[in-house]
């Protein structure tokens, strides 16, 4: 989609400079100019488009290194259950992928909390609802995040999967400034794409075999017991599955770029470097102002 | 001591090289007789110039035209003053955006001038002479004592130094809500559009109070905004077509005959993207900044950023012609993004014949492209590298492969030196160049009439 010779790296600055130039442009005589700050919205989308692309890729990478780990380390759990049950592994490799979204908060939520208890408290704040966990895990982990601002969607995990799914998609994205993490709220899943273990899950396990650890400051939610490569092999299927649904299709519009701008200025503004903040229901609705103000004029 | 004696030296650098800010030219237009070549700079200020004509008897041989090359300052006014939207809390610049001039009817001449927000109708008219000979004031305006009036006496008329005079006619307020980027004349001589960011109005130029929305691309809601109008123009002959440009390139083409409001385009003008040169910049470089017809009324001329395009009416699947104008800076673009030199807005336009197009670029250069052979000459504005009458050189920008002597290096490109209005004139090879805060007029002295082929 973009081309190969600009990295990561430079999408970050860019959505830096971006954000930069609309704080600017507030000031500048003669009023908001529409047609340059469009302009720099696009700017803008596409190097977040590259910037989580490359982040995924990333954990993807490491995602493989820890699968690898984790088939020796779990070597000796396997059980005639466990390879009967490799089909609905399947399934679950399918809901697991969409369900990305909370494992990524969870383990983001452990990395980024002052402490992992504190952590779940706060987000708690932000939860309407948590899905039970049939599996009795351990963990009380948090679990489905949902936006304070859509309705709860209640799609079934699989037909997230179908190709219309992004059609759909209603999302809102929210970038912090000090962090630079990007959180995207899709379909009332909330993702959260700096270094955290985005696909590894295994909700609603029905093995209660299956462990899920948490693991706090290393950003991996090491959940799924695979038997062998060829299991890994399909997850990795349906984690590219997964990518293609996070590349924005033109649909992707100004409104998740306001989304950023909100969050962009009110953390130019306030200072504030508690990233719980960006989660918040007080930040999601200042993006209102943001959009008041390209109205207005 | 040393100091001191430096300083000057310093402090002279320091003015030549600065520029006001209100100085800067902002539009130049020709009237459609080319005798009348009018400028607009960010002071909203409008500079009109006046070609001069040789006197008779002077060099003149049969068959010149007995007009030279010159143009002298003809009237200098006040367009647009800054102004201040109270509602909003927005200032409003006083920069000339567009001039258009209206065709002549009358001994007098009519320019429409438009800032940001409001668009002026001005008469500028010459006056030579004056009534003389009052009966109850003298000469001064004093009024006489009537006690030294023996007789009545019939003023007469009499000539007097030339003044010319210019006043508003016409004032259009209060049209539009966002920033008025067109403005353009209709054939009809009655009406002209106006368009802004998101729509398109029709005026009567008689008419201030109320004017005809004819396209409006608003979205409901603001968030869905994807694209802007970004020029637009009446078709020279028709003059219930008229085109205008998006920020993502596309041109619409509108028939005012098929409904009152023209969102449905008639026509749609698009080159698909190539999705091998897909980069952050995509759109920034594909939004459209100028749009202009032919003068036969078959094609189009638009420009973005790095590319001049000429379209056929009769075409809309993509452009007949496409030039590069700067492709050394499609590498560049990070930089420029961040300089803000992405965000220029060049003009372009066609000679008389619609045989040539030119356009301007940065380093003062400016190139012409010849729609025939599709070659390419860059040229410079620039006073310490062109003496008056001296012949303009080629210049070249180099960017690779062999290097000759006096090419200039891409990295050593000035980006503040940009021409980004121009105009031709309507019948001769006089073109007319704006660069910064000064206005370059060349003439082509070896083909000064255009070959109507």
């Amino acid at each position: 989609m973009i081309s190969t010779m600009e990295c990561a790296a430079d999408a970050q600055s860019l959505i830096s400079i971006s954000l930069m130039k609309i704080h600017n442009s507030r000031t500048q005589r003669g009023g908001i100019k529409l047609h340059k700050n469009l302009l720099v919205s696009y700017v803008l989308r596409n190097a977040r488009q590259v910037y989580i692309k490359e982040k995924y890729a990333e954990i993807y990478r490491m995602q493989q290194y820890e699968e690898v780990m984790t088939v020796c380390n779990e070597i000796q759990e396997l059980n005639p259950l466990d390879l009967d049950a490799e089909d609905a592994e399947d399934e679950e490799q399918a809901r697991s992928a969409c369900c990305s979204a909370e494992e990524s908060l969870c383990g983001a939520a452990c990395h980024r909390g002052a402490a992992q208890p504190v952590a779940h408290a706060r987000t708690a704040s932000a939860l309407f609802g948590c899905s039970p966990l049939e599996d009795g895990s351990k963990e009380p982990d948090p679990c489905y995040y949902r936006s304070c601002c859509m309705e709860p969607s209640p799609v079934s995990h699989c037909d997230q999967f179908t190709a219309n799914s992004n059609m759909h998609c209603n999302k809102t994205t929210v970038l912090d400034l000090d962090t630079h993490v990007v959180t995207t709220v899709e379909n009332g899943y909330l993702h959260q794409d700096c270094c955290c273990d985005a696909l590894q899950c295994g909700q609603g396990a029905q093995s209660p075999a299956r462990k899920r650890k948490v693991e706090f400051g290393c950003c991996v939610s090491d959940v799924e017991d695979v038997s062998d490569f060829t299991a890994a092999r399909k997850r990795a299927k349906r984690e590219d599955c997964c990518y293609s649904n996070l590349d924005y299709t033109d649909t992707s519009n100004i409104s998740n770029l306001i989304s950023i701008f909100g969050s962009g200025f009110s953390g130019l503004l306030s200072r504030q470097s508690d990233l719980e903040q960006i989660c918040s229901k007080q930040v999601l609705a200042s993006l209102g102002a943001w959009t008041r103000a390209i109205v207005a004029f | 001591m040393g100091e001191d004696a430096e300083s000057p030296k310093i402090n002279h650098t320091f003015l030549r090289d600065y520029v006001t800010e209100a100085d800067v030219i902002s539009t130049v237009e020709f009237n459609q007789t080319g005798d009348l070549l009018a400028t607009g700079d960010k002071g909203g200020r409008v500079v009109i110039f006046q070609r001069e004509t040789e006197s008779k008897g002077e060099s003149e041989e049969v068959g010149e035209t007995g007009d030279s090359g010159e143009y002298n300052v003809y009237s200098t006014f006040q367009s647009h003053e800054p102004d201040f939207d109270y509602l909003k809390s927005l200032e409003i610049e006083e920069k000339i955006n567009k001039i258009r001039w209206l065709p002549q009817q009358n001994a007098a001449h009519f320019l429409l001038s438009t800032n940001d927000k409001t668009i002026k109708l001005w008469k500028v008219s010459e006056r030579d002479k004056r009534p003389e000979g009052y009966n109850l004031k003298d000469e001064e305006g004093r009024l006489k004592d009537i006690s030294t009036i023996t007789s009545l006496q019939v003023p007469v008329l009499k000539p007097t130094d030339l003044m010319v005079e210019v006043r508003p006619r016409r004032v259009f307020s209060n049209g539009h809500t966002y920033h008025v980027n067109s403005i353009s004349v209709n054939s009809d001589g009655e009406t002209y559009l106006s368009a802004d960011d998101l729509r398109i109005n029709m005026w009567h130029l008689g008419i201030t109070d109320r004017s005809f929305n004819i396209v409006d691309i608003k979205p409901a809601n603001m968030e869905d905004l994807t694209e802007v109008i970004t020029a637009a123009e009446f078709h020279p002959h028709h003059c219930h077509l008229f085109v205008y440009s998006s920020s993502k390139g596309t041109l619409r083409l509108c028939d005012m005959r098929s409904s009152a409001l023209c969102d449905r385009h008639t026509k749609l003008f698009e080159e698909p993207e190539d999705p091998g040169s897909r980069s952050f910049f995509s759109e920034i470089i594909s939004s459209v900044s100028d749009v202009k017809f032919s003068h036969s009324g078959r094609y189009l001329l638009t420009r973005d950023y790095l590319t001049a395009k000429v379209w056929d009416l009769n075409m809309d699947k993509g452009p007949v012609e496409t030039y590069q104008v700067h492709e050394y800076l499609r590498s560049k673009l990070c930089s420029l993004y961040e300089n803000d030199c992405i965000f220029d807005k060049f003009e372009c336009v066609w000679n008389s014949s619609d045989s040539v197009i030119m356009t301007g670029a940065y380093n003062s250069f400016f190139r012409m492209f010849d729609r025939e052979t599709g070659r390419g000459v860059t040229l410079e504005a620039w006073r310490e590298s062109s003496k008056p009458r001296a012949v303009l050189r080629t210049r070249r920008v180099y960017s690779g492969g062999k290097r000759r002597r006096g090419d200039v290096g891409v990295d050593s490109l000035d980006f503040t030196k940009k021409i980004l209005h121009m105009a031709w004139h309507p019948s001769e090879n006089i073109i007319a160049i704006a660069a910064t805060n000064n206005l370059y007029i060349f003439q082509d002295r070896v083909n000064p009439e255009t070959q109507l082929q």
